[in-house]
């Protein structure tokens, strides 16, 4: 595909990303999405909506990405049997999203041969597809037998080791089965979807205003990305324009986040090879941060911060001031604790060549992300679409060629000095203006997305409007949908005991995708 | 009689100041990575909460399992009561001699490596396969440790080697070094320490030893931890015996006590940090890591057995 083919046949969504929205029909969704993935380009999300009401049977949406923006195309669907043309064969990360659509809406994928339900556990049975509108939430069902397939393994000495989805640390939920020789992983299959709690369908009760609340909270860790996202959409829907100031205090909440995520996970990195000292360190670090956040904005996590129209909280000359000073403090401690751990003999044998995802591997699967930069997977919405103030701060993206764990620690360890180089440079010029503008109204059945670099990867918040600002869909997107499947990839070949510590590298998020 | 005054003191010694051990270990850890730590008495409250727990148990659990703890508790007891901590003058102490030792560790192990299979879970079996592969490495290397010392004293014995490296004419014995540093990589081994294995681990892929009492809980926990922390105690005064006798009174020197005693804390003190800083600076290695580093231990110790013939005393 010429990347500057599609943007001329279709529309551009209002707002700052580049994102174009058609609808077409089956054998043009199939041929658009082969050029993009021949294109070199990706999936980010598929997902499905219910427009009985409107008489339109039901539609499929899929956004795709390449170097030029998002490409967003909707497939009406009949309203019996509906069915749309499988994708998984192009991006392999569909496989999830296309059994997810078809246990929550009943919309299959044909020629899929992957057939297993993927969120649906007992709750409820086969033919009831909670997303529909006619869905009666209210109902209960009888518990079901889970008779779920995992892909065996035979052979001699080969057996299995089902962990989860109860662990032995507070962890979330999610089982993990180990096909083993030895202490050698043949295979891993991921079993999700335990902590399912009907966040989409709770977002068809709200109003735009409302669900600002429940997108800040879709995956806790993430709540300012999330929440940024389902703001840039309601602005793309209802033509509003923040100011600047706005826009540069969502960098900074932005950019604060992940430097409190990043340092989490670096200290657990070192908590799982039992490098107690780092843990403490970096989690100290981490504790400072989020008590400036909650002192500075009022929330340790910087919940509801970000809304419509503009943000919740202001940061006056005394408060930039704090946060230099804790940047200041950060990047001396980082500096002597990243000697520490590239020193440190025992923690990097254990760090190299554990968990090597290739980038051949990493762009064959679609791994995103962080992952995926540390994999020579060069996509920063950040770099390559920056809105306001990005635009502004030529943000450099880190990427590492290695795909190990090493190489996923040390883009975080970049990607934290990187952070705090922008919160430096917004802070030194935050311009001023409003903090919120007044929200309009939104025309009834209209598409808004939202598409914003997280701190784990790219957040896509997709959302259809109904009448009187009432949301008729909302899907919220997690980078993990792509990551957990090459997690699968990632292990293998590896030992038994290194599987915490390449899940912790790649730290993903289950309740953000099982919804 | 009073050697068996002399025993009884010891023994109770030994099951009361084992938590306080660990507890010391857990208070330096938390020290060196600038916490406050739980204190020193934090294993003490962990035994009274376990023992007023309702012990859980598989419905499938043989008795073996439930008989293991107590098992696992008595040998320990039994070995950190034959080991001379305060006084050569044990009534006990020559029923058993070094190799009798190891085999009370070896036969702990055997029993709890054969609860952790009886359940059937693939975490109890991971374990066992583990401890099974640490363990069959370890005891030739503590056995050779324990050939250096004797060969010195010309006797299995511990009370007649501390006798001799203690009271007899002070001589050094660059044979005792080697052995010394063997001996400090099977202890870390044996009791499940950084770098061989985590014991606060809460990933249940990782655990060596917390893999295999997983399903343990109450007061069958309480006995298996006590048992751990009396393991860690007999290892480090096995130690003391060693590398480090003096202070140990004398066969019927009952003025030598209070010495002794206070000995014993300090050298404990010492140990406790030594081995906190150790495992502060280390990370956990691979699995497939600890053949060598057992490896070398076992080297060191055939080393120093070595330099004790061929210089000659």
């Amino acid at each position: 595909m010429k990347l500057d083919e599609f943007p001329t046949k279709f529309p551009k969504l209002p707002g700052p990303m580049p994102i174009w929205h058609g609808t077409v029909d089956a054998v043009q969704f199939r041929s658009l999405c082969e050029q993009v993935a021949r294109g070199g380009g990706k999936l980010v999300a598929l997902w499905g909506s219910d427009e009985l009401a409107r008489d339109a049977g039901y539609a499929l949406h899929v956004s795709l990405v390449t170097a030029l923006g998002m490409l967003c195309l909707t497939l009406p669907l009949p309203a019996e049997r509906p069915s749309y043309p499988k994708i998984s064969d192009l991006f392999p990360c569909a496989n999830r999203m296309q059994r997810a659509t078809a246990d929550m809406l009943g919309l299959y994928a044909s020629g899929s041969n992957d057939r297993r339900k993927w969120v649906r556990h007992r709750a409820w049975p086969n033919n009831v597809h909670p997303l529909r509108k006619n869905f009666d939430g209210n109902a209960v069902f009888p518990t079901e037998t889970d008779a779920y397939q995992f892909v065996k393994v035979t052979g001699d000495g080969v057996h299995e080791i089902p962990v989860g989805p109860v662990h032995a640390g507070t962890i979330e939920p999610g089982h993990f089965r180990f096909s083993i020789i030895g202490e050698r992983v043949l295979r891993l299959e991921e079993r999700l979807g335990y902590t399912h709690k009907g966040t989409e369908k709770l977002f068809e009760r709200m109003n735009l205003e409302q669900g600002a609340k429940l997108a800040g909270r879709v995956s806790g860790d993430s709540t300012v990305a999330y929440a940024w996202a389902y703001a840039q959409a309601v602005e793309s829907v209802t033509g509003t324009t923040p100011s600047p100031r706005a826009m540069a205090l969502r960098a900074v909440l932005l950019e604060l986040e992940r430097i409190h995520n990043h340092l989490g996970d670096l200290g657990y990195l070192g908590n799982d090879v039992a490098l107690a000292f780092g843990f403490a360190q970096f989690w100290i670090l981490k504790e400072n941060a989020l008590r400036l956040n909650n002192e500075l904005f009022g929330h340790r996590y910087l919940m509801d911060k970000v809304v419509p129209g503009g943000v919740a909280c202001d940061l006056d000359a005394q408060g930039s001031e704090r946060i230099l000073q804790m940047l200041k403090h950060l990047e001396h401690e980082i500096g002597i604790l990243k000697d520490i751990y590239d020193e440190h003999a025992g923690a990097q044998d254990r760090f190299l060549t554990t968990g090597r995802v290739s980038p051949d591997l990493a762009a064959e699967l679609g791994l995103t992300g962080l992952p995926g930069r540390a994999s020579g997977q060069a996509w920063d919405l950040r770099a390559q679409f920056p809105c306001a103030p990005y635009d502004k701060l030529d943000v450099r993206m880190t990427t590492h060629i290695n795909g190990d764990v090493a190489a996923r620690v040390t883009v975080r360890f970049e990607e934290v000095l990187e952070s705090m180089r922008l919160i430096r440079l917004i802070l030194d010029q935050l311009p001023a203006g409003e903090l919120r503008v007044t929200v309009g109204d939104a025309p009834e059945n209209a598409l808004g997305l939202g598409w914003v670099e997280g701190w784990r990867g790219e957040i896509l918040i997709a959302l259809h409007t109904g009448k009187d600002n009432a949301i008729h869909r909302l899907h919220p997107h997690d980078p993990s949908w792509q990551n957990w499947p090459v997690l699968e990839h990632a292990i293998i070949g590896n030992i038994v005991p290194d599987f915490p510590l390449i899940n912790k590298s790649f730290n993903l998020s289950y309740t953000g995708q099982d919804l | 009689m009073n050697g068996i005054l002399l025993q009884l003191f010891q023994d109770t010694l030994v099951v009361v100041i084992a938590p306080l051990l660990l507890g010391w270990v857990n208070q330096c850890r938390a020290w060196l990575q600038n916490r406050s730590g739980a204190g020193v008495l934090q294993p003490y409250r962990n035994l009274i909460k376990l023992f007023h727990k309702d012990a859980v148990l598989a419905h499938n659990a043989s008795p073996l399992f439930r008989f293991t703890p107590y098992i696992l508790f008595a040998s320990m007891w039994l070995a950190a009561a034959l080991v001379p901590v305060v006084a050569t003058d044990l009534p006990l102490s020559p029923a058993v001699d070094v190799i009798a030792l190891v085999g009370i560790f070896a036969l702990a192990r055997v029993f709890i490596s054969l609860a952790a299979m009886d359940i059937g879970t693939s975490f109890g079996t991971l374990g066992a396969r583990r401890e099974m592969l640490v363990g069959f490495l370890a005891e030739p290397a503590l056995l050779m440790i324990f050939f250096t010392a004797a060969a010195i004293s010309q006797s299995t014995s511990l009370v007649t080697i501390v006798e001799t490296l203690a009271h007899k004419q002070f001589v050094i014995h660059p044979s005792l070094a080697f052995a010394a540093i063997a001996f400090v990589m099977v202890l870390l081994a044996e009791n499940a320490r950084i770098p061989v294995d985590n014991p606060s681990t809460h990933l249940e892929l990782t655990m060596i030893h917390e893999a295999m009492i997983l399903e343990y809980s109450a007061r069958h926990l309480a006995m298996v931890e006590w048992a751990s922390m009396l393991k860690l105690l007999a290892y480090t005064t096995i130690g003391f015996a060693l590398f480090m006798p003096w202070g140990i009174a004398e066969a019927g020197n009952w003025s030598a006590l209070p010495v002794a005693l206070i000995a014993l804390f300090l050298k404990l003190a010492v140990a406790g940090a030594g081995l906190a800083l150790l495992e502060t600076l280390s990370a956990k290695m691979r699995i497939f890591r600890v053949p060598e580093f057992m490896g070398t231990a076992f080297l060191l110790a055939v080393l120093g057995l070595l330099v004790h013939f061929l210089h000659g005393n």
